[in-house]
């Protein structure tokens, strides 16, 4: 919240009478459980008239409470507040906001529901309407599974439609008039006449005693003025010109700074280490121990640094398989009854119409790391009491909660302050370098440290992309695919990922079979079943989860099906699916790609997903050349409902096809010894401007829901490349990297 | 001993180990936090300054070797209320999502429009390879080079 007073302190139009921060408004109150957290230590002249609006003498500031990690989420998130204030982005702040269960996600479990992203049917739709039950109650505030912009869709809109409601009405019991003839605009309520105008500042104190006792309307879209139009994106300016502050860039006075070395094996302990030449090194101000390791703090970074790496350590065996074989045998083990995790599709009786001439294959995909720029880090300070956590992270409540497990603090002695975060990609849902610099804090009481992994302890101490396999068998009758099965394995994701947070969910894991089961191809006989491989090394939510493995795994095997059967591959997959928005996307991909009328030399492939509840087409163009494989187009289509902030979706696509794109050429984690055997972007190489082809998006409007987009773009990406390859070359790809079969330029 | 250089057009003096990187010289000794740690083995590009007019590897750059030296961060080429020519360029084609490697990326980018006004497509591949993005922004970083290149007064 200091960034919150910071701001309100910039102006002071109010007097000593004001009462804000003392409201309770009846409608807001009925709406959400949770209290406005922003009342809490609201200065003297500020206003809070919903947990999202704050108005101060200077203006009017947003809080945006999910994670701004490069997706834009800030920027849409104000357009939604501001459309329905009248105001435009320039006029309003955008803040992350303090951790608070009032921000909690209503929709980030709606699509964890066992029923299609397709099924509109009543029983779906109230089974999704019932997950906002346990969110609520969880309190979640997550950053997560492209579900900010349905989760905040009609919130953040109510809660600037109320603001501006509380506004309007105390404009008119200053006027002795009546609320309905006035107006707003540029920030200011305007009488009907038009003669006299109030603004929101001046107003802003009297509004946040006004009680509404019903919600308020919403703009009829047609209206929108911000909305639907392409926004510069409020953090632009700072991040052009290297002020924009991200967690490593947070400057405290007497700050120290601190770097962290844990088991490589990861989960194993440390037996033993030798930190006496580290002690004596310049700079070097203290050796913590963690519980797997030690941090190093020292007047800079690189004096950490250099120090850390003099430390000798003795780490103990990994709680898993140390070698990558054994490490793969335990996922291609999987494919068994006893490790069957879920049904989830089973249509038509797959097993009496896998008969006479079956097309079979298998296909793997590897662990990967989330290698985000910004490297792991957050600052801590301990004082008077008191906990401040600095960090960039996707799950603010659960960072509070770690600041009370460690400390033994109340939570509201314990303050986090969430700054712009460079990368995240799920891997900012994890909680180890928070835990290890509150750690630190704690061995430093009074002093705030900022802690920043080397970007070898980050490449080494992820929660990977899980590896993970399939087995396809189908059936085809001429051109029309008459059974498909579909098995997929690999370790659990959400077992993984919230036994670390402390939970333990029982139930089969839909991100397992993610990306394959809910896809909106109609086969009589079709069914896909999960299978939950013993657990290895920790894994987490990589940009768009399961979906990334799965879409790879289906849309190669039904190319390979679409060949074998001797048609089109565009054509064959718009014969098997009749879901409008995705059939939309198939044919405008393959209109804008001009696809079947290849230029010379080059070759195109087609890949669809549905994820998120979005369908995604893609289509990538390859060319052969001296040096080797080179991509020479790339297209998408997607269909997101309603388009916010077009400019912005085109980005998060291309972004998300990029980021797939890395993986699918020469993305791959493997382990030796119980350790990430990748160290640096040397060997774990991403994808770089001069391999990156043009690429064109196209946003469709088509289907009912308005969905999230920061992952549906990455799925199609590997597959549409493989079959760009196979179109190519006639060499078939089943594996991930390709770059361990061929060569690019 | 104390390292002097000319940094963003002002004398400098600065009392760190002279083996220590300049990129953390600038961000920990001096605060200047506009240029990035990514790698800290030249792989990515984030921490790209430029050294007497050339784009280098501030994380292997020793503070010692620019004694005497001009040395230009993103923060020295333009400002929030003046950017610089590349930096509107990058704005108005909104290059950045997260937003970390921009720094590197711009000045970059700068130092190959200093040299090259009129860059082709093989040029920007040639001189960009070392910048990593994991956002995906290298469309429209291709964009914005190309304007900056029109704004600057190549053709």
């Amino acid at each position: 919240m200091a960034r919150l007073m910071k701001i309100a302190r910039r102006g002071f139009l109010f007097g000593a009478a004001a009462i804000a921060g003392g409201a309770v408004f009846g409608w807001w109150k009925y709406a959400t459980p949770y209290d406005n957290p922003l009342l809490a230590d609201l200065p003297e002249g500020a206003a809070s008239l919903t947990p999202y609006v704050v108005i101060d003498g200077a203006g009017v500031t947003v809080i945006a409470p999910r994670a701004e990690m490069g997706q834009g989420i800030h920027t849409t998130l104000a357009a939604l507040v501001a459309e329905e204030m009248d105001l435009t982005l320039a006029q309003v702040r955008v803040i992350h906001g303090p951790a608070s269960y009032a921000y909690y996600n209503a929709a980030v479990l709606r699509e964890g529901v066992p029923f299609a992203p397709t099924d509109e049917s009543w029983l779906a739709e109230r089974m999704r309407d019932a997950m906002a039950i346990p969110a609520k109650f969880l309190g979640f505030q997550i950053t997560g599974g492209s579900s900010s912009i349905p989760d905040a869709y009609d919130k953040m809109r109510l809660a600037g439609a109320a603001a501006r409601e509380m506004l309007v009405r105390a404009a008119a019991a200053q006027w002795g008039v009546a609320p309905e003839g006035l107006r707003t605009e540029g920030g200011a309520v305007i009488a009907a006449d038009g003669g006299q105008s109030l603004p929101y500042t001046a107003l802003a104190v009297a509004a946040a005693g006004i009680t509404l006792d019903s919600a308020p309307p919403l703009k009829d879209p047609a209206r929108w003025r911000v909305l639907g139009r392409t926004q510069p994106r409020i953090d632009m300016i700072p991040k052009v010109t290297g002020t924009a502050t991200f967690t490593v860039d947070l400057r405290l006075p007497g700050m120290l700074f601190a770097t962290a070395r844990t088991n490589p094996r990861l989960g194993g302990a440390m037996l033993g280490h030798d930190a006496t030449a580290a002690a004596a090194m310049p700079g070097v101000e203290r050796i913590v121990p963690l519980p797997d390791g030690v941090a190093v703090v020292a007047r800079t970074t690189w004096q950490a640094m250099q120090a850390a790496d003099a430390i000798t350590f003795d780490w103990g065996p990994a709680p898993y398989p140390a070698e990558q074989a054994d490490l793969a045998g335990l996922v291609a083990g999987a494919f068994d009854p006893a490790f069957q995790d879920s049904v989830n599709r089973d249509d038509g009786d797959v097993a009496a119409a896998l008969t006479g001439d079956l097309f079979e294959a298998a296909y793997d995909v590897p662990y990967l790391a989330h290698a985000t720029m910004e490297p792991m880090s957050a600052a801590a300070l301990l004082h008077e009491g008191r906990l401040t956590v600095w960090s960039g992270n996707q799950l603010p409540t659960q960072v509070r909660a770690e600041g009370v497990a460690l400390t033994g603090l109340p939570p509201e002695a314990v303050q986090v302050e969430t700054l712009l975060m460079g990368g995240g990609f799920g891997r900012r849902a994890e909680m180890d370098v928070i835990r290890q610099a509150i750690t630190v804090a704690m061995a430093m009481e009074g002093t705030p440290v900022l802690l920043i992994w080397s970007r070898e302890e980050d490449m080494t101490h992820d929660a990977y992309r899980p590896l993970a396999m399939a087995r396809v068998k189908a059936r085809l009758d001429g051109a029309t695919l008459a059974a498909f099965d579909f098995h997929t394995a690999a370790s659990s994701v959400i077992t993984s990922q919230t036994g670390r947070l402390g939970y333990n969910l029982p139930g089969p894991d839909s991100t397992i079979v993610q990306g394959a089961w809910e896809q909106p191809y109609v086969i009589a006989n079709h069914r896909v079943t999960g299978y939950r491989a013993p657990m290895g090394p920790p894994v987490g939510s990589w940009r768009s989860v399961g979906a990334s493995q799965n879409a790879f795994f289906h849309e190669t095997a039904i190319d390979e099906l679409a060949h074998l059967a001797g048609v089109d591959p565009v054509a064959f997959r718009l014969a098997h699916i009749t879901d409008e928005p995705s059939r939309k996307v198939i044919e405008a991909v393959a209109a804008m790609a001009n696809w079947g009328t290849p230029v010379a030399g080059r070759a195109q492939g087609i890949a669809f997903c549905l994820s998120f509840g979005v369908p995604c087409a893609e289509v990538i163009e390859v060319s052969e050349t001296p040096e080797g494989l080179r991509m020479t187009g790339a297209w998408a289509a997607v269909d997101v409902g309603r388009a916010l902030d077009p400019g912005n979706i085109v980005a998060q696509v291309q972004g998300a096809m990029v980021y797939g794109l890395s993986a699918a050429l020469q993305g791959a984690i493997t382990f030796a010894d119980g350790m990430a055997e990748q160290q640096n972007f040397w060997d774990y190489a991403p994808l770089r401007l001069p391999q990156c082809p043009p690429i064109a998006v196209q946003v469709l409007e088509l289907q009912r829901n308005i969905r999230g987009v920061g992952e549906p773009g990455l799925p199609p990406a590997a597959p549409a490349l493989g079959n760009a390859i196979f179109a190519l070359t006639g060499q078939r790809l089943r594996s991930l990297p390709f770059a361990q079969a061929v060569s690019f330029a | 001993m104390p390292v002097t250089f000319t940094l963003n057009g002002t004398a400098q003096t600065v009392d760190l180990p002279p083996d220590m990187p300049l990129l953390w010289a600038l961000r920990d000794g001096l605060n200047l936090t506009g240029t990035k740690f990514g790698c800290g083995v030249a792989a990515c590009g984030a921490c790209t300054v430029h050294l007497n007019g050339t784009a280098v590897r501030s994380c292997q750059t020793a503070l010692a070797d620019v004694e005497g030296a001009t040395v230009v961060t993103i923060e020295g080429l333009g400002t929030p209320t003046a950017l610089h020519a590349i930096q509107a360029a990058w704005a108005d084609a909104q290059v950045a999502q997260c937003g970390y490697c921009q720094s590197g990326q711009i000045m970059q980018a700068a130092a190959l429009l200093a040299t090259t006004p009129s860059p082709t497509d093989a040029e920007i591949d040639a001189a960009m390879e070392g910048n990593l993005c994991r956002c995906g922004t290298y469309p429209r970083i291709r964009a914005a080079i190309h304007d900056a290149a029109k704004r600057l007064g190549g053709v």
